[in-house]
């Protein structure tokens, strides 16, 4: 599929700079040019697809969704799936979760949506097409959706409403009826592209400069440090890798079109896919600018109990995929 | 009659975008209104919006978690 991508690239490096096939400069300047058109065309194509999934289901669609229909313990998983195809910005994540309880929704079922929505998204799944190839993405896909399903589930379980601030208990008990006051967007597909198209434009310059720096870090790995580096400290057999790359990762924040090139580097020098996709998870996840904003409607305690139990599900997922893969 | 417009928004750079494009649309068509942000968590959350930003204009919820056109904000202020 990207054969002409790597003949245009060969074509610049070896021939346009004159660069000599094998040398260290011309392989990193190689991966760097393939990979930066590869993966760009790829997040241009998910980000557009998903636009067009998100603008037919707006956020409101899917709470109203959940809070009128019972689903039978399914509600966790068509939450976490709401997650994948809703873009999410983090100012955002105080007034969803808000909106959710206050929609009914029980807290299980908002943390299942809130533990998606970051993991999996219209970027990370473009670059992970891009960088490991379909099957990975997948397994990331589904993985994620699972992990906030069952994330979703243990929190459940566990009764937290005690631990809300005091002001969302008085808006849990002062619900007021859905207000729905508002211009119901109806449009066809041709009057809605305009927007989606601004929004794939704002995405995708947004997250350049990420990709670029991340993929130019890539490239220099890639060139300079040997085959199986890391394979003599991280091996499979190696049973604190997992947690250790994951507990790092969680107070360390980026999105994930910084992380994922460098991470397919290290995978390809000898760390086992699990390891670097815990440590993803880790960093996409979960950070502190979300913990400092979630202050606002959860206490200290109820934050705590959220981070830890993904953090063991994120662990836990490691381990499976470095024994299946 | 002057409109009130307020745009809801915790302070993210697309709640900053938004009240730009609507402040110069108000400037630019000399449109009759007054422009109030907020930013305030507890009374974002009594419009009941689950995405910011969003524009309310007369109390009516217009546009919500994306940032809109001058055309559109024209349009919506006529």
């Amino acid at each position: 599929m990207f054969n002409w991508v790597q003949s245009i690239t060969d074509w610049l490096v070896y021939e346009v700079f004159n660069l000599e096939e094998g040398h260290h400069l011309a392989e990193a300047l190689n991966f760097f040019i393939y990979d930066t058109i590869k993966i760009l065309i790829l997040l241009f194509i998910v980000i557009f697809f998903m636009g067009i999934v998100n603008s037919y289901f707006p956020i409101d669609k899917v709470k109203n969704y959940l809070s009128r229909n019972k689903l039978y313990g399914l509600e966790y998983l068509v939450a976490s799936l709401f997650g994948v195809v809703t873009p999410f910005c983090s100012c955002s994540s105080v007034p969803l979760f808000i909106g959710f309880v206050r929609g009914g929704i029980p807290l299980g079922v908002t943390f299942a949506f809130l533990i998606t929505s970051p993991l999996v998204n219209e970027v990370a799944i473009g670059l992970f097409i891009g960088l490991f190839g379909l099957k990975t993405t997948i397994i990331y896909v589904v993985s994620g959706v699972l992990l906030g399903t069952v994330s979703g589930i243990i929190l459940q379980k566990l009764k937290l409403e005690r631990y809300l601030t005091p002001w969302v208990k008085e808006v849990l008990a002062n619900a007021k009826k859905e207000q729905e006051v508002f211009i119901a967007e109806k449009q066809t597909l041709k009057q809605r592209l305009p927007f989606i198209w601004a929004e794939v434009q704002t995405i995708l310059k947004g997250i350049i400069p990420y990709v670029l720096v991340g993929i130019a870090i890539g490239g220099l790995m890639h060139g300079y440090i040997p085959e199986g580096f890391f394979e003599q400290y991280m091996n499979k057999d190696n049973l604190f890798a997992v947690p250790i790359a994951t507990i790092l990762a969680v107070p360390m924040y980026s999105n994930a079109s910084g992380i994922l090139p460098v991470v397919q580097v290290l995978v390809s020098k000898g760390i086992p896919l699990g390891t670097a996709i815990a440590f993803m998870m880790g960093v996409v996840g979960l950070s502190l600018p979300e913990a400092m904003l979630l202050k606002k409607v959860m206490t200290l305690k109820l934050i705590a109990i959220f981070f830890g139990v993904v953090t063991l599900c994120i662990i836990i997922s490691g381990y499976i995929f470095n024994t299946i893969l | 009659m002057t409109k009130v417009i307020q745009v809801l928004g915790t302070g993210c750079p697309k709640c900053q975008s938004m009240t730009n494009v609507v402040k110069e649309v108000v400037s630019n068509y000399k449109i009759d209104a007054t422009i109030e942000k907020v930013e305030d968590i507890m009374k974002i959350m009594e419009f009941n919006v689950m995405t910011t930003p969003a524009l309310v204009i007369d109390g009516v919820i217009t546009i919500k978690g994306r940032v809109p056109s001058k055309e559109e904000v024209l349009a919506l202020l006529k």
